[in-house]
């Protein structure tokens, strides 16, 4: 079942996979950035939606 | 004396045999081929992955392809957005997948997915040709 929090999750994913190899030169650096990439994407996702639904409410 | 420490520094990184501007096509043609080409199958296989998995993604979820001649301006950033994934758009746009407008929520996401993993692909390409050209050392 493809949902809004699984379209984040894989688009965070292929993006912070991408990101790692690319920005950084040893491969420890590399999946360090990776996981650091993914964790601001998800958590700042997370954060914008409860902002909105602050706003909202 | 002369000496000059400076030039073995310089081509350090440099691998024999592929030029850089070789490598950087390569790795446009097709995702982490120019990787593959300086000997770096892992990092060749997890971009080929990434790039791949998420345009498949896009056009799964019915998102659009970007054609360069549609008369909106706008258009033309996706379009650039979209050729960054190389052979991945031509054979997309000769099988015909993917849609000339985003007709459901979710193509709206598959849109993003198929623009992204262009501009990834790019970006992918020229660390290949750092790589090359001893810009970046590993």
């Amino acid at each position: 079942m493809f949902t809004h929090f699984s379209a984040v999750l894989l688009f965070s994913l292929f993006t912070s996979v991408v990101f790692g190899i690319t920005q950084r030169s040893e491969p420890k650096m590399m999946a360090r950035f990776s996981a650091f990439c993914f964790v601001l994407f998800v958590g700042g996702t997370i954060a914008a939606s409860w902002l909105m639904w602050l706003i909202k409410h | 004396m002369t000496t000059n420490i400076q030039a073995p520094e310089k081509t350090s990184g440099k691998k024999a045999g592929i030029a850089p501007s070789v490598v950087l096509l390569a790795g446009w043609l097709v995702p982490g081929l120019g990787h593959l080409l300086l000997g770096k199958w892992v990092r060749a296989a997890l971009l080929l992955v990434s790039i791949v998995g998420m345009f498949s993604i896009g056009i799964a979820l019915e998102g659009k392809i970007y054609v360069p001649n549609s008369g909106d301006p706008l258009d033309i950033l996706g379009f650039a957005g979209d050729l960054g994934a190389g052979a991945l758009y031509v054979l997309a746009r000769a099988l015909d997948l993917g849609h000339a407008a985003v007709l459901t929520a979710v193509g709206d996401y598959g849109t993003k997915f198929i623009v992204v993993s262009g501009l990834l692909n790019l970006v992918a390409a020229v660390d290949a040709h750092s790589l090359a050209s001893g810009r970046k050392q590993s």
